[in-house]
C-alpha cells in the first residue's frame, strides 16, 4: 500500500507478458552491447566518475518536482549520463539505478524491468546523446552553448523515452485507456517533465564542466574552450 | 588520482548524499508523469486495505511488486514514516558501490599505460 506516491517507474501488469518478455530481450541485448562498447570509454579517471554518476542519478530521481497541480516529474537521466560519461557507460549507469530501484525499493516491477530499461537506459540515453552529439561544437564553444545543449538533449530524451512507453502500450498494453489518450497525455506531461529534466541536466553538466571539463565526455576532442583557471589549483592538474 | 580529482569525486558523492538524504523530504508526493497517465480515468481513495481505484484506468492492471516486502520498499526503512532520507542514503551507497564494481570490472586491462601523468595504473 502507499506505493502510488513513491513509485516512479512502470509496474508489472501494464503490458502483457509477451510484450514484457520481448522488451526484456531488447534490454538484455542493448545492455550487452553497451557493456562491450563501454570498455573503450573506461579508464582510471572515467571509471570512478561513472560509479558516482550512477549514484547521483539515483539521488536526483528521488526528487519529484511539481509540473501541474496534482502531477509531478523526476529526472530520467539519459542525457545527463550521456553527456558526462558517454552513451555506452551511461546506459549501464541508468540500468544499475533501475535494477536497484526494482530489487530494493519496489519501484518498478521485475517483469517491467525490460521495458523500464529500454525506455530510460537505452532510448532515453541514446536520444540524449544523439542530440548532444549533433550540437557538440556549439556546446564546446561557450558556457551558454553547453547549457543550451544539455537542456535541449534532456528535454528531447524525456519526451522520446515517454514515446517508448506509448509504443509498448500500443504493442501489448493491458488496457484501461485508449491509445490516443495515452499518447497525448504522455507527450504533454513529459514536455513539462522534460523542462525540469533540462534544467537539472544543464545545471549539473555546467557544474562539472566548471571544475573538471576533462570529465565531460561530450567535450572530449573538442577545443578546450571551457578550461577554467581555478586560482591556486593550477599545479594540481 | 591527484588531490583535485579525489576532492571532485568526494564532492560529487556528497552532493548525491545530501540530495537523497535531505532534499528528498521536499519531493512532490504527487504521481509522476507516467503514474498520472496510468491513473487517468480513476479516482484514488485511501482505504484500510490500501489504495482503491474507482473508474477505468491503466493502473488497475498493475500488480504488486515482487519486492514489496523489501525492507526498503517505497523508499522507507522498514515501512517507517520519515525514513526516506536514510533509505536514500542507503540507495546512493548501494548504487555507487555497484557502479564502482561494474565499471572496474569492465575497464580494459592494461589501459593504465595511457594514463595521464601523475596517475598510477590500477589506482583510482
Amino acid at each position: 500500500m502507499g506505493a502510488m506516491n513513491t513509485a516512479m517507474h512502470m509496474s508489472d501488469g501494464l503490458v502483457n507478458a509477451p510484450t514484457a518478455a520481448v522488451f526484456g530481450l531488447v534490454a538484455a541485448a542493448g545492455l550487452a552491447i553497451a557493456a562491450s562498447r563501454a570498455r573503450a570509454d573506461l579508464d582510471e579517471r572515467t571509471a570512478p566518475m561513472a560509479g558516482l554518476v550512477t549514484a547521483f542519478v539515483f539521488a536526483v530521481q528521488m526528487i519529484n518536482f511539481p509540473i501541474l497541480p496534482g502531477a509531478s516529474g523526476h529526472l530520467l537521466g539519459g542525457a545527463l549520463v550521456a553527456i558526462l560519461v558517454g552513451p555506452w557507460v551511461g546506459s549501464l549507469c541508468i540500468a544499475i539505478v533501475l535494477v536497484v530501484q526494482a530489487l530494493l525499493f519496489a519501484d518498478g516491477g521485475l517483469t517491467a524491468l525490460g521495458t523500464n530499461i529500454t525506455n530510460m537506459a537505452l532510448v532515453g540515453t541514446f536520444t540524449g546523446y544523439a542530440i548532444a552529439w549533433a550540437l557538440r561544437r556549439f556546446a564546446a564553444r561557450s558556457r551558454t552553448g553547453l547549457l543550451v545543449t544539455a537542456f535541449v538533449a534532456a528535454l528531447v530524451n524525456t519526451v522520446v523515452a515517454s514515446l517508448a512507453f506509448v509504443l509498448e502500450y500500443a504493442v501489448g498494453g493491458a488496457g484501461g485507456a485508449g491509445l490516443e489518450t495515452v499518447f497525448a497525455l504522455m507527450v504533454g506531461l513529459h514536455v513539462l517533465v522534460g523542462i525540469g529534466e533540462g534544467i537539472i541536466t544543464a545545471a549539473t553538466v555546467a557544474a562539472v564542466a566548471a571544475v573538471r571539463p576533462d570529465l565531460v565526455y561530450l567535450l572530449r576532442g573538442t577545443r578546450p574552450a571551457l578550461t577554467l583557471r581555478t586560482p591556486g589549483t593550477g599545479a594540481a592538474r | 588520482m591527484n588531490a583535485l580529482g579525489s576532492r571532485f569525486l568526494l564532492g560529487f558523492l556528497l552532493a548525491a548524499l545530501v540530495i537523497a538524504g535531505g532534499l528528498s523530504y521536499l519531493a512532490s508526493p504527487d504521481p509522476d508523469g507516467l503514474d498520472s497517465v496510468t491513473l487517468h480515468g480513476c479516482t484514488v481513495s485511501g482505504t484500510a486495505a490500501g489504495e482503491q481505484l474507482d473508474g477505468t484506468c491503466i493502473a488497475q492492471n498493475a500488480t504488486e511488486s515482487h519486492t514489496a516486502a523489501s525492507p526498503l520498499a517505497d523508499y522507507a526503512v522498514g515501512g517507517r514514516d520519515g525514513t526516506t532520507g536514510l533509505a536514500g542514503v542507503i540507495g546512493v551507497l548501494v548504487t555507487a558501490l555497484l557502479g564502482r564494481l561494474l565499471f572496474r570490472v569492465l575497464r580494459r586491462p592494461g589501459d593504465g599505460a595511457r594514463a595521464p601523468s601523475g596517475a598510477e595504473p590500477g589506482k583510482d
